[in-house]
């Protein structure tokens, strides 16, 4: 069990920020995200694009401003369960509440901030009839152990760098790699495209473009596809794991379930105070709020997490006061030990 | 400046006549946001950087629109429902050519 002051549920920028603030009035965070990396969108989807509307940075990559968070809060030593969504939630008699992650790992926290921005991020599934009933059965949306496919017949479906970048592999690994994509044209990096194409000319690969899985055979596991080319043609091919690599979409997911009030795909908040949901000691902060007049802004993200903090601190410490303090005056010790400080001003008199 | 005229099939099939706005910067996936001609959270979720196909529709009428970038084709060439006549909403500047355009929006993916 991780125990922690305030369980963050999603590691994107809005969430990231908030271990910063956090930081600053002493209290622990730890990140809960479906993506293997910290950054959320930033990260996953446009890292070397460019934002321009973060205050006193005329231009910055999405990418540079995760790390540049990353380092901020790095005193404060969140902690991080990375690949993993957050399922469930129980709410303990002492107030506390319980959250498990996909793995069953549990994680007990004071507060849960959700910042959790469009949602979890999942496989966006082909719209084959019965694609569903071949999932773990020869259907895979995730490749995480490429060994599983070791003298296997794979075919990969997908036009971007993962069915690229995948195939190349798995080529080293299964028995057959076959790539099928809608079109002759590949999106992949050059360099992805050209080994693929070297791959297709040795054997190692074969592709079948521009076509279409259009259907799935099998029993109990996939035995076959049945691929349509681009005359309407089909064609059915023995394989024994079908890859379907499409990208991601974001999913509210099992969020939506805890009880919380949605509106909009989003959830519901106080913004007159603290951005609490209607769950007290729940809070929602970023593109997954809602309230009237709302913009999903990275830079509303963090003015949210920062008055969230206020409230989850006088939730932890109901007795105990506090004022706010500038990081200018009160530097910020961190809980490694370290220590930043303005520098003293000298005073001198001259002679 | 002046506003033209789109006709905005919705995923319920319902037909509205909007107007747009040409000096605003802003695209027909903005424009159906804007009217709230679809709900929020299952159209423009990537904002608009052709990196979803959140905003595809089916263009109805012969208006010459800009050739498709890169970005649209390799999105368009990946997503679910796609006709001859798709595009991505977000990749369509509204412009004054554009007056009298005819778009369905593509089911929810």
């Amino acid at each position: 069990m991780i125990k922690t002051d305030i369980l963050i549920i999603g590691a994107g920028p809005t969430g990231l920020f908030a271990v910063f603030e956090a930081g600053l009035l002493k209290l622990k965070c730890h990140l809960i995200d479906a993506l293997p990396q910290p950054g959320g969108q930033l990260a996953e989807l446009y890292p070397k694009k460019p934002i321009y509307d973060i205050p006193g940075f005329p231009e910055v990559l999405a990418g540079e401003l995760v790390d540049n968070l990353m380092k901020q809060i790095e005193p404060f030593q969140p902690g991080f369960t990375l690949g993993e969504r957050a399922e469930t939630i129980e709410k303990q008699e002492d107030g506390s509440f319980i959250v498990t992650s996909t793995s069953g790992l549990k994680h007990q926290a004071s507060v849960v901030a959700i910042a959790g921005g469009l949602g979890s991020f999942e496989p966006r599934k082909p719209l084959i009839p019965n694609i569903q009933q071949f999932e773990e059965k020869g259907v895979a949306y995730f490749i995480r152990n490429p060994e599983v496919f070791r003298n296997k017949k794979v075919i990969i479906a997908g036009g971007g760098d993962s069915a690229l970048d995948w195939s190349i592999f798995l080529s080293e690994v299964a028995s057959e790699v076959t790539l099928v994509h809608r079109r002759n044209e590949f999106r992949g990096a050059l360099d992805s495209v050209e080994k693929v194409q070297e791959l297709k000319k040795l054997g190692k690969i074969t592709l079948i473009t521009p076509a279409e899985v259009v259907g799935l055979r099998g029993n109990e596991h996939l035995d076959a596809v049945v691929i349509q080319k681009a005359d309407k043609s089909e064609e059915t091919l023995e394989t024994d794991y079908f890859i379907p690599l499409f990208g991601l979409s974001p999913k509210l997911g099992p969020i939506a379930d805890w009880g919380l009030e949605i509106e909009k795909n989003a959830i519901k908040v106080n913004n007159s105070l603290d951005y609490q949901t209607n769950i007290p000691g729940i809070y929602a902060i970023g593109d997954v709020n809602t309230y009237p007049g709302k913009l999903k802004l990275i830079l509303c993200g963090f003015h949210e997490a920062t008055l969230m903090c206020q409230s989850a601190y006088q939730r932890i410490f109901p007795d105990k006061r506090y004022v706010m303090k500038y990081t200018t005056v009160g530097g910020v010790h961190g809980f490694d030990g370290s220590k930043k400080e303005a520098p003293k001003a000298v005073v001198k008199s001259i002679d | 400046m002046s506003d033209i005229t789109i006709s905005i099939t919705d995923r319920d099939g319902a037909i509205h006549e909007v107007q747009a706005p040409t000096d605003m910067n802003m695209n027909l996936m903005e424009i159906v946001r804007s009217y709230e001609l679809a709900a929020e959270g299952t159209i423009g979720i990537c904002g608009g950087m052709a990196m979803c196909a959140s905003c595809q529709c089916y263009v109805e009428s012969n208006h010459e629109l800009p050739e498709k970038g890169d970005e649209e084709e390799a999105m368009l060439s990946e997503a679910f429902f796609v006709k001859d006549n798709s595009r991505l909403g977000c990749q369509i500047h509204i412009t004054p050519e554009l007056d009298g355009l005819k778009v369905t929006l593509a089911p929810e993916e």
